[in-house]
């Protein structure tokens, strides 16, 4: 078996075979009369089992005590606590947009429609959605797609975003968050107990929740390397190895891509989708694109462009072929809103028959949550110039614009001042992924205390600055580097402290174990 | 000729574009240009060497329930579960046979390559996942899209029997026109822009509670995420509720998993106990007739299910001799680990009785399956003499020897009740008992979904922790509440009188929840219509009621029944004169259809 392909999946045979042959077989084949205990749990799905633990769970659980800890008065090197573990602009510290929350209150009581407490627009915007909901309400279910008028409005602004390339309301899935989209439409492709099992194509790096996404469906993830030394780029050498590592372990039957990146930060250039585009047509595979960070792009070469539109101007036969899902979410961007939870799948040149079982699986889930359309709406359709509500969204969003500029240049500079720290520039994304050279004591240290180098690090980063990150190892980069990752997407002055910590802390680390 | 007509209607063009696209392309034409034709009952798109298989008749197409042995017409899976472990049991042969393997199947497809051309999609209903392709929902199924399309074609001015549509399909009580809880909609505009804190037309225990819940949220905003088993200060609240509710039985918030709608969290936790192989596979006893729901997840999860019937004449009751009978004969065929129960019922709407629920726990532990409680209507009980028993507080009660062994898990909901917040998707589970190592498992579950809705944790939070007597807004908040109970109550019994006086139509009193299943007589013909026409009878009777009155209900075949009864699922949320007309145009109906059959 290649050492290219995940051992998590390799080994879910064998355990399902283990399970099966010790735990159930003395549990079922037994008269279960006069056993005191029940045990109905002892045996769970083996795909579940095979989802990687979470090393930020065990951070997160320090750093929430920590926060205890300051709020009861406990001294520590640091006040506050920078939480910059999660893409979550709001935790971090940005404002949300006055626009959206406005919206989103006159939609929930409309009492407040019919005051002035809030700009015209704004209210009339919530009636126009209030419009939408089933007995005026955002209490109803939906269609199973989501509001149909809100489905048309993402249609209209993904046409728009792709130079005219039109887009189809009946192939959007609005559903509670963009990860829910792709865990469906993963769960038609992945046959969990097939032979061979199926596959996946995944970047390395990769995007924590994705490929668990795919291996509690039974999948196996087939890692393609990013290239770190050019700026994470994605090298279509490097799919054509990852397929053949495959052979004889798993059938591959889709491509995944995180375009711009996470948590790499690179966006893809025309040359290179196309290049994807043709490798996906001729090997066959399903292409599922990430592009919830298309907002987010700062570099100055750098154009985020869809995989749909590329595809569609790279013309027949490839544009009416290549089957393709692409992704897009109200978490990120300058909105933020994760709470609400509102994402949306297009789905490109299926067979129809396959919509249809498509569309019993998202009906089973009800709806996504009205809100979460609502903030989808909000993102296909802002303020435009001339509405009373323009000239403070555009303040706010420009705001966040060079905010957002100006960390990811600070981040290059100080990031990479720190001997021992490498840090490739973050063209897009909300995420910086500089690369950790550890001295080897840092590295021993860490194996004494069965610990990850990296996951070492980042707990000392947390306990002892004040900042918590992720290690890298939770996006299972090439074996032998090391990495961690934090959010960029907050105010200037916390990252100004950030990186301040964050030097200060480096430089005694490094101090401590040279 | 049905196939003939289908590809009238929808397919040629679907071809043309393949053929031209086949032209365009030819150096992928020996793979990827093959023959198909269509299913004329499933429209599924099929090639030449399948059709063979896919004509066979005993292959499922409406779902239907298991009929006395439950191993001969036992899920699909288990079928081909079993054929892959290679037992051979002669009853089993024939359907075995009946539905290739997956990786024949993709064999065969690329031997079919000849006749007419067309690119087969990569992704086709031959190779994708096989479980998805059995999920069916009928509270969201054919009905209801051809009632979406009835009322585009009112709006575009086609001229009906009727001028709008009523969709009694649904528990969805506000899209029916129930007024939300003043209180609940304040707190969440507040919770929304949170600058209206500072607005004093918003009552101060409506200010304190966002505060509360923002305090609590990240960057003191309902957009930030939660920690995905929900927010700490939630999770304490619903525990607090549920220890009041069971008469201080407490309640561990590490057992709260927040969840997008109770849906979610019962598939996540079917998800987790769905494993084994062969005659190892988890089954999962449901009731019959049940809440599509689980049957569409254990169709997803390749799971094994084990029906129960419920007695419809002794209004719904659940029996632990069927449970017995039920689990003794899947024993033959799958590993039995769950028994899921809905109560109050859905979409019997039956309330169960305190000692019904001691017999099934009882029941659950000597036969060791894992307790799933369907608990979201628990507010909604209307019949005199009724009362709701929560399975926990009643498990409890019970004493050590059941408190400490039986492990199970209640899921409760914000989309009922006297809420009916469907759009919030706000949900929660409780689980007991459970083993440490299998909790880790859940919570590391649950975290690829990132978080549940943050508005639906919130409203969750004002569910459980309501206005209190010394508070400004206790008065407005139990008189809007007591309404919304008082009318359903009114409506349930209204409902069961009126359907008992319709001669063909005989109604369980609705003792809880916010539906009816009365079941329907229906005249020989009528069946032999549907059966040519290849629907089930009461799909044909609702269809039927739908094109002539404009009113949606779902068939009982989607629930599952009794084989030769037939039934419909309606809700009791319409308005009061609303539902008077309803059942007015209902009774007519069904006096036309069946003289119309007769």
């Amino acid at each position: 078996m290649s050492p290219r392909v995940e051992s998590s999946g390799g080994n879910e045979k064998q355990n399902r075979k283990c399970s099966a042959s010790t735990k159930s077989h003395s549990s079922t084949r037994q008269s279960p009369v006069g056993e005191k205990k029940m045990s109905a749990m002892q045996e769970i799905s083996p795909h579940v089992r095979n989802m990687k633990q979470l090393q930020y769970a065990v951070l997160a659980k320090r750093a929430s005590r920590i926060k205890e800890e300051l709020r009861q008065g406990v001294r520590k090197p640091f006040k506050e606590l920078i939480e910059v573990c999660w893409g979550d602009p709001h935790r971090g510290g940005v404002k949300p947009l006055t626009f959206v929350q406005q919206v989103l209150a006159g939609c929930v009581y409309p009492q407040l429609v019919d005051s002035d407490k809030l700009p015209v627009d704004v209210r009339q915007r919530a009636e126009l959605l209030l419009k939408g909901c089933a007995g005026g309400s955002v209490g109803s279910y939906t269609a199973t797609r989501g509001i149909p008028e809100i489905v048309h409005r993402i249609s209209e602004f993904i046409t728009s975003r792709d130079g005219g390339a039109p887009s189809h309301p009946e192939n959007i899935y609005i559903s509670p968050g963009s990860q829910w989209s792709l865990m469906n439409v993963l769960n038609v492709l992945v046959d969990g107990e097939a032979s061979p099992r199926t596959g996946v194509l995944t970047p390395r790096p990769c995007y924590l929740s994705s490929n668990l996404s795919m291996v509690g469906l039974g999948a196996v993830t087939v890692p393609y390397d990013l290239c770190e030394e050019r700026g994470w780029e994605l090298r279509v050498e490097e799919l054509h190895g990852a397929l053949e590592s495959a052979k004889g372990v798993c059938r591959p039957v889709a491509l995944y891509v995180i375009n711009p990146g996470n948590p790499t930060g690179h966006v893809q250039s025309r040359e290179s989708m196309q290049e994807v585009i043709r490798f996906v047509s001729e090997k066959r595979l399903f292409l599922l694109a990430d592009e919830v960070y298309q907002d987010c792009v700062y570099g100055e070469q750098s154009e985020f462009l869809s995989y749909k539109r590329v595809l569609m101007e790279m013309g027949p036969p490839l544009s009416d072929t290549v089957e393709l899902a692409s992704f897009h979410s109200a978490s990120k961007g300058f909105m933020g809103e994760c709470g609400l939870r509102g994402g949306y799948v297009e789905l490109v040149n299926l067979d129809p028959a396959v919509m249809k079982c498509i569309y019993k699986l998202f009906s089973t889930d009800s709806c996504a949550p009205v809100l979460g359309q609502f903030a989808l709406d909000l993102l296909a359709k802002p303020p435009q110039p001339g509405d009373p509500s323009y000239p403070l969204y555009r303040e706010e969003t420009q705001h966040i614009r060079s905010m957002l500029v100006r960390n990811v240049k600070r981040v290059f500079e100080v990031v990479n001042g720190l001997p021992g720290l490498c840090c490739q520039p973050v063209e897009g994304g909300a995420f910086a992924f500089p690369r950790l050279h550890l001295p080897p004591e840092a590295i021993q240290r860490a194996e004494e205390m069965g610990m990850q180098p990296d996951v070492f690090y980042c707990t000392r980063l947390l306990e002892e600055a004040g900042v918590f990150v992720s290690p890298g190892c939770e996006y299972e980069p090439k074996k032998g580097t090391y990495h961690f990752r934090f959010c960029i997407m907050v105010p200037e002055e916390v990252m100004e402290e950030l990186l301040r910590r964050l030097s200060s802390f480096h430089t005694q680390f490094m101090k401590d174990f040279s | 000729m049905p196939c003939f007509s289908l590809l009238q209607s929808s397919v040629p063009v679907v071809i043309l574009k393949k053929l031209s696209r086949g032209k365009n392309n030819k150096t992928k034409t020996s793979r990827s240009h093959r023959r198909f034709y269509f299913s004329p009952t499933t429209r599924k798109r099929i090639t030449p060497s399948q059709s063979r298989h896919r004509s066979q008749p005993g292959r499922r197409g409406a779902w239907r329930p298991a009929e006395g042995v439950s191993a001969r017409r036992a899920p699909l899976r288990s079928l081909t579960v079993e054929a892959r472990a290679g037992s051979v049991r002669s009853s089993l042969s024939f359907s075995r046979s009946s539905r290739p393997r997956r990786s024949d199947v993709t064999r065969m497809s690329q031997h079919a390559a000849n006749g007419l051309p067309g690119r087969v999609k990569l992704l086709n209903v031959d190779n994708m996942n096989p479980n998805v392709k059995r999920v069916e929902y009928a509270v969201r199924g054919a009905i209801v899209q051809r009632a979406v399309q009835i009322e585009k074609e009112l709006k575009e001015g086609v001229k009906k029997p009727f001028d709008e549509v009523i969709k009694a399909n649904i528990g969805d009580a506000h899209a029916m026109g129930q007024k939300p809880i003043t209180f609940l909609r304040q707190v969440l505009a507040l919770c929304a822009y949170p600058e209206l804190l500072e607005d004093d037309k918003f009552p101060a225990d409506a200010k304190q509670r966002a505060r509360r819940i923002l305090e609590a949220c990240g960057g003191h905003s309902i957009g930030a995420y939660s920690s995905s088993q929900g927010i700490d200060c939630i999770r304490q609240d619903v525990a607090r509720y549920i220890e009041k509710r069971d008469g201080g039985i407490p309640s561990n918030p590490d057992n709260i998993y927040l969840a997008t709608g109770a849906s979610d969290a019962i598939v996540t936790m079917l998800k987790m106990l769905v494993c084994g192989e062969g005659r190892d596979r988890t089954g999962v006893m449901i009731s019959i007739p049940q809440y599509p729901l689980y049957s569409a997840a254990l169709a997803d999860l390749a799971a094994v299910q084990i029906s129960y019937y419920l007695d419809e004449d002794k209004c719904w009751s659940l029996d632990v001799a069927e449970l017995k009978r039920a689990v003794d004969a899947a024993r033959q065929h799958c590993n039995p680990r769950v028994l899921c129960i809905i109560n109050p019922g859905n979409p019997t709407g039956q309330v169960q009785s305190r000692q019904c629920i001691e017999d099934v726990i009882r029941f659950a532990k000597d036969e060791r399956l894992f307790l799933m409680a369907d608990e979201v209507y628990q507010d909604n009980v209307y019949a005199e003499g009724c009362k709701f028993h929560s399975f926990k507080r009643v498990l409890f009660e019970m004493g050590p020897e059941y408190s400490t062994a039986v492990e199970m898990a209640s899921f409760h909901s914000t989309s009922k009740c006297y809420m009916g917040e469907c759009g919030f998707r706000g949900g929660y589970m409780e689980v007991i008992n459970m083993d440490p190592e299998v909790k880790a498992q859940l919570t590391k579950l649950v975290s690829v979904r990132l978080c549940p809705p943050v508005p639906g944790q919130a409203l969750l939070d004002l569910v459980v922790n309501p206005p209190q007597p010394d508070e400004p807004s206790y008065h407005q908040f139990t008189k809007e509440r007591a309404t919304v109970l008082a009318t359903l109550a009114e409506k349930a019994r209204l409902t069961e009188q009126i359907f008992n006086t319709v001669p063909g139509i005989t109604c369980n009193p609705v003792q809880g929840a916010m539906y009816t299943f009365p079941r329907i007589a229906l005249p020989q013909k009528a069946i032999d219509k549907a059966t040519e026409e290849g629907l089930s009878p009461d799909m044909l009777y609702c269809m039927r009621l739908l094109e002539e009155e404009g009113i949606c209900l779902v068939p009982g075949s989607g629930f599952g029944q009794r084989e030769g009864t037939f039934h419909f699922r309606m809700t009791i949320l319409p308005p009061t004169e609303k539902l008077k007309i309803v059942l007015q145009k209902i009774r007519e109906f069904h006096v036309r259809f069946t003289q119309e059959f007769s």
